[in-house]
C-alpha cells in the first residue's frame, strides 16, 4: 500500500519495513505467536503518524520495537537511513538524544524515589551536560510543558495523573529528541486533561517540529493529534492514509467497524449510527 | 484523573518517602523507645569496654559465684570474673556478629538477587539453584562441623553464619526486582540508554529499599540469637567473653549462683526485642500504617451504629430509588472526616437508565457503592438517606442488605475479569446464586444460567459454562456478569464503567446486550460513566458530578444541548468529536 497524501516534512525520519516480531522464545519457538506479521510504516520530520487500533492489535508492540525494547524477528527499522534493527545497548546511547518515549501510564512511568529534577535531569547528565546547564535546562522544560518551576524540588506521588503525565513529556523532550513515540499518552487521563495534553503535544511540535509515532485505541483522539493515520488488526496495517480522511470515510471493513463502534456524545447521532451499526454488521 | 487533585499511587515506590518514612518511625512511640535501646547498646558495644574498671578475663577467688556487690556490681562467675565486665566485653562480640553476619548476607543475598532480577534467564536460574542449595545445608550442623576442623574462630563463624542467610535476601530481592523492572520507568530509562549500573542502582534498587533495610534488621536479630545460641552449646572462643558462653557458664553453676544467669539472658532478649520492635516500627513506617488509624477505625465504627440522627426533609416520591443528601466520609486518623460525597440528592424511577456523570475524584463511583453498602474500609455514610422503593437502607443490617445485594438491587463492576472467582467455573459460579437466592433445584439452577448466557448474546452458552474464568476474554467475562447481575431479577442494577475496561467494538456489544435487558425487563440502571458517548447510547436522565456534589441534573438531550452548570459546559467543550481533524486545523490557521 503506498501512500497517496504527502506528508508534512518530505524528509523521512523512521522507516519501518516488514517487521516481523514473535513472542516466546527458545525451545517453544515453534509455538511463537506473531505479534507483528510484516508492518511497514514511515514517519517524516515534524509530522504526527497515529496508529490505531485494539488490544492485542501489535500497536503498542510497533512502538516498543521501534524503541529497541523488544527483539526484532525480521523486517528493519532505519532510522535517518541508518539501520538501528538491531542495536546493541551502547550503540543506542547514540540515538537516546533522537528517539524518546511517552507511556500511557503516568503512575508507573516516574520513579517514585527520584525527584522531578532529577528525573528530568537524569538523561542530560548521562549525556554528558554539566550539573549546572542540566538545572537550566530543567527549568525550561518546566516551563514548556506548562508546570510552575518549583516542581522539580518535588516528588511524583505529589502530582495528578494529568501532571505527572506533563512531568514524562518534558522527560521526552529534554534532549531534544526528533521523534517521541507516544504509548496512549492521554488515555489514562480525564476528559477535559486529555486535551489539554493533545494540545500540549501539538503544541510543542509547531515549535520545535519533533515527530510523534502516535499509538492509540481512540479514533478520535488520533484524528485530533494525526497527519496520518494507519489502522492495526492483528499484528497488520489493514489502512492507511490521511487522518481525517481515514477517520471519517474509512475503507477497511475493520475501521468502519471501529467507527461505528465509538459512541458519540449526541443522543439523536448516536442512536442513528446504532442504526448505522446494525446495519453494517448485519450484511 | 484530574489536573486539579493531588493524588498518591499505590505503587511499592510509594514507601521510598525520603526521610518521611524515618520520620514517622520516630513518631511512632514503640518505634522511637526501641530506637533508643538499640542506641544505647551500639554505644556501650563501641565505647564500654574502654571505660571498665574491671578487667573481663581477671578471676578473683573471693567473687567466685559470689551475690551482686560493691566490687562486682552484677556478682561474680564461676570463675570469679566481674559478670557485668564481661557483659559489656561481651556486647561487642555480640552485636559485631549479628551486623557483620548480616551484611555479609545483604552483600552476597542483594547483589545476586539484584543481577538474577534483572537479567533473568539463565543467570537467574542457576543462582536460584545455587541459593536453594545453601537454603537445604542445616547451619548448625555445618558450623558443628567447621568447628571441629578450624577450632575456635568468631570471624568465620560470622562469614559463615553470613552466607548461609544469604539466600533470604537474594529470594526476597529477586522477587522485589522482578516486581519493579517491569515499570514503565525502567523502560524510559533504557531508552535513554542508561548503563545497566545506573538502571538497577537508581530505577530499581533505590525504589526497593526499604524491604531490604526492613530485612537486614530482622536478618541481624536472626544471627545473634544464633551465635549465641553456638556460642552456649561450647562452639565459642573460650578466651572472648560473649553472652552466650556466660550463659553456658551460668547454666553449669546455677545451684550456686541462681542470679548469674539472668544478666547474659536479659542482655540477648532485649537487644533481639528492640531490633525485632525497630523492625516493626519500620515495616509500618514504611507501609505508612499510622498507629492511631485502628483508634480511628473504631471510631468509624462506633460513630456508624449511632448515626441516622438526621432526617431529611424531602418526602419520598414514588421513585424506586431515592438519594437524599448523601454525604460519604472516610475517617481519618485525626479525628476528622474526609467527604468524598457532600449532599447528593437525585432519583431513579423504574425503567428509567439514569448517567452519573463525572471526571476521577468526583464522587461517582462512591455514590454507588454507598447504595450497595459496599464503601471499602473507613468508608460511611456520614449523613442522608437511601431508600429503595420506600424502605429507608440506612438502618439495614448486614443481613438485611444481603437479601437486597442481588436480588432486588444488581451490581455490575468495571473489572470483570476480577470479579470473577478463578478457581471454579463459569456455570457455577452464575448456577448457585441462583439456586440459593430464588431456591430451586441445582437442575432448574442449571438451566437458568444457560438460558441467561444465551440472553447475553453469547453463541455457544454450553461452552462458556463450562469454562474457568481465564479461558475467557474480558468482553465475555462482562457478559457473564451482566448475565448474573440480571440473574434474581433484580429491579435495579447499578453499573459502575461497565464497558470502562474494555476494547470499543466490545464496549458496542456490550452497550447493545444492557439496552436489549433494560428494555425487556423495563430494568431501572444507574450507570456510573466519565463517557458522555456512553451517556448518549443508553441514558434517559443524566446526574453531573464535581468534587462530590451535584453540578447539574437533567433529561439527557436537554444536558448534550442547553448544559446549564459551567462545570458540564467545560466537559463538552473538551469532547474531541466534531472537532476538526489535525490537517484542517493547520489549513484553517495557514
Amino acid at each position: 500500500m503506498t501512500l497517496v497524501e504527502e506528508p508534512v516534512g518530505h524528509e523521512s525520519l523512521l522507516d519501518v519495513s516488514d517487521l516481523v516480531v514473535t513472542y516466546g522464545r527458545g525451545r517453544f519457538a515453534r509455538r511463537n505467536k506473531l505479534a507483528l506479521k510484516g508492518v511497514s510504516i514511515d514517519v517524516a520530520v515534524g509530522e504526527t503518524v497515529g496508529l490505531v487500533g485494539e488490544s492485542g492489535s501489535g500497536k503498542t508492540t510497533l512502538g516498543r520495537a521501534v524503541l529497541g525494547l523488544l527483539p526484532v524477528t525480521s523486517g528493519t527499522i532505519s532510522y535517518r537511513g541508518r539501520d538501528i534493527t538491531h542495536l546493541g545497548r551502547r550503540e543506542r546511547r547514540s540515538l537516546a538524544a533522537e528517539m524518546q518515549v511517552v507511556f500511557q501510564d503516568p503512575y508507573s512511568s516516574l520513579n517514585p524515589s527520584m525527584t522531578v529534577r532529577e528525573i528530568l535531569a537524569e538523561p542530560l547528565r548521562v549525556q554528558g551536560v554539566s550539573s549546572a546547564d542540566a538545572r537550566s535546562r530543567v527549568l525550561t522544560l518546566l516551563d514548556q510543558v506548562g508546570l510552575p518551576a518549583d516542581a522539580g524540588s518535588r516528588m511524583p506521588r505529589e502530582f495528578s495523573g494529568g501532571q505527572r503525565q506533563r512531568v514524562a513529556i518534558a522527560r521526552a523532550l529534554a534532549l531534544e529528541p526528533a521523534l517521541i513515540v507516544c504509548d496512549e499518552p492521554v488515555s489514562a487521563l480525564d476528559m477535559s486533561t486529555q486535551i489539554k495534553i493533545l494540545d500540549l503535544l501539538v503544541g510543542i511540535q509547531e515549535r520545535t517540529g519533533v515527530a510523534y509515532l502516535f499509538v492509540s485505541h481512540d479514533l478520535e483522539v488520533v484524528r485530533y493529534v494525526s497527519h496520518r493515520v494507519a489502522v492495526m488488526y492483528h499484528g497488520e496495517i489493514v489502512e492507511r492514509g490521511d487522518a481525517a480522511a481515514v477517520t471519517t470515510a474509512p475503507q477497511h471493513p475493520y475501521t468502519t467497524k471501529l467507527l461505528m463502534a465509538a459512541p458519540v456524545p449526541d443522543p439523536d447521532r448516536q442512536a442513528e449510527r446504532r442504526l448505522e451499526r446494525a446495519a453494517v454488521l448485519a450484511g | 484523573m484530574s489536573e486539579q487533585t493531588i493524588t498518591t499511587s499505590p505503587a511499592i515506590g510509594q514507601s521510598v518517602a525520603r526521610q518521611g518514612a524515618f520520620r514517622r518511625m520516630l513518631a511512632n512511640p514503640m518505634g522511637l523507645t526501641a530506637l533508643v535501646v538499640l542506641g544505647v547498646i551500639i554505644l556501650v558495644a563501641a565505647f564500654g569496654p574502654l571505660l571498665l574498671w574491671n578487667d573481663p578475663g581477671h578471676a578473683r577467688l573471693d567473687q567466685v559465684n559470689s551475690s551482686p556487690n560493691a566490687g562486682y556490681l552484677l556478682g561474680g562467675d564461676s570463675a570469679g570474673r566481674d559478670i557485668l565486665s564481661r557483659l559489656v566485653a561481651g556486647s561487642r562480640i555480640t552485636v559485631l556478629g549479628g551486623v557483620v553476619s548480616a551484611a555479609v548476607a545483604a552483600v552476597i543475598g542483594v547483589s545476586f538477587g539484584l543481577a538474577a532480577g534483572y537479567k533473568g534467564r539463565s543467570f537467574d536460574l542457576t543462582v536460584g539453584w545455587i541459593s536453594d542449595l545453601v537454603m537445604v545445608l542445616p547451619s548448625t550442623i555445618v558450623l558443628v562441623a567447621m568447628f571441629t576442623v578450624t577450632g575456635p574462630n568468631a570471624v568465620l563463624v560470622m562469614l559463615i553464619l553470613g552466607v548461609m542467610l544469604a539466600p533470604s535476601f537474594f529470594r526476597l530481592t529477586r522477587s522485589l526486582v522482578v516486581q519493579v523492572r517491569g515499570n514503565l520507568y525502567v523502560d524510559a530509562a533504557k531508552v535513554s540508554a542508561l548503563p545497566d549500573t545506573r538502571i538497577v542502582g537508581r530505577h530499581i534498587l533505590a525504589v526497593i529499599r526499604g524491604p531490604l533495610i526492613l530485612h537486614f534488621v530482622l536478618m541481624t536479630s536472626v544471627s545473634i540469637i544464633l551465635q549465641a545460641g553456638f556460642q552456649f552449646i561450647g562452639l565459642g572462643d573460650p578466651n572472648v567473653p560473649t553472652w552466650g558462653s556466660m550463659l553456658q557458664d551460668a547454666f553449669r553453676s546455677i545451684y550456686l549462683s541462681d542470679t548469674a544467669f539472668v544478666w547474659p539472658g536479659l542482655a540477648i532478649a532485649v537487644t533481639v526485642m528492640a531490633l525485632l520492635l525497630v523492625g516493626n516500627a519500620l515495616r509500618d513506617a514504611l507501609d505508612d500504617v499510622d498507629p492511631k488509624a485502628h483508634q480511628a477505625r473504631k471510631r468509624a465504627a462506633a460513630a456508624a451504629k449511632a448515626q441516622r440522627s438526621t432526617v431529611p426533609a424531602r418526602p419520598l416520591s414514588g421513585a424506586i430509588l431515592q438519594v437524599d443528601d448523601l454525604v460519604v466520609g472516610y475517617d481519618q486518623a485525626d479525628g476528622e472526616i474526609k467527604k468524598v460525597v457532600d449532599g447528593v440528592s437525585f432519583e431513579l424511577n423504574a425503567g428509567e437508565v439514569v448517567g452519573l456523570v463525572g471526571e476521577s475524584g468526583s464522587g461517582k463511583t462512591q455514590t454507588a457503592l454507598s447504595i450497595l453498602k459496599l464503601l471499602p474500609t473507613g468508608g460511611r455514610v456520614v449523613e442522608g438517606r437511601i431508600c429503595l422503593e420506600g424502605q429507608d437502607l440506612g438502618g439495614l443490617d448486614e443481613d438485611a442488605m444481603t437479601a437486597i445485594r442481588g436480588v432486588r438491587v444488581a451490581y455490575v463492576p468495571q473489572e470483570p475479569m476480577s470479579n470473577l472467582d478463578p478457581t471454579a467455573k463459569i456455570g457455577t459460579q452464575l448456577a448457585e446464586p441462583i439456586r440459593v437466592r430464588l431456591k430451586v433445584s441445582r437442575k432448574e439452577a442449571a438451566e437458568r444460567a444457560l438460558s441467561l448466557l444465551e440472553q447475553v448474546n453469547i453463541k455457544d452458552p454450553q461452552r462458556v459454562f463450562d469454562s474457568y474464568p481465564h479461558e475467557i476474554s474480558g468482553g465475555m467475562a462482562q457478559r457473564v456478569l451482566i448475565a448474573g447481575a440480571v440473574s434474581c431479577d433484580p429491579d435495579v442494577i447499578i453499573a459502575d464503567e461497565p464497558t470502562t475496561a474494555l476494547d470499543v467494538t466490545v464496549q458496542a456489544e456490550i452497550l447493545d446486550i444492557l439496552r436489549n435487558l433494560q428494555g425487556q425487563r423495563n430494568l431501572a440502571v444507574l450507570l456510573v460513566t466519565h463517557n458522555f458517548g456512553v451517556v448518549a447510547d443508553l441514558c434517559d436522565r443524566v446526574v453531573v458530578m464535581q468534587k462530590g456534589k451535584v453540578a447539574e441534573t437533567g433529561d439527557v438531550r436537554r444536558i448534550f444541548a442547553e448544559p446549564e452548570h459551567p462545570y458540564t459546559r467545560t466537559l463538552m467543550a473538551a469532547m474531541l468529536d466534531g472537532r476538526p481533524s489535525r490537517r484542517e486545523r493547520t489549513e484553517v490557521t495557514a
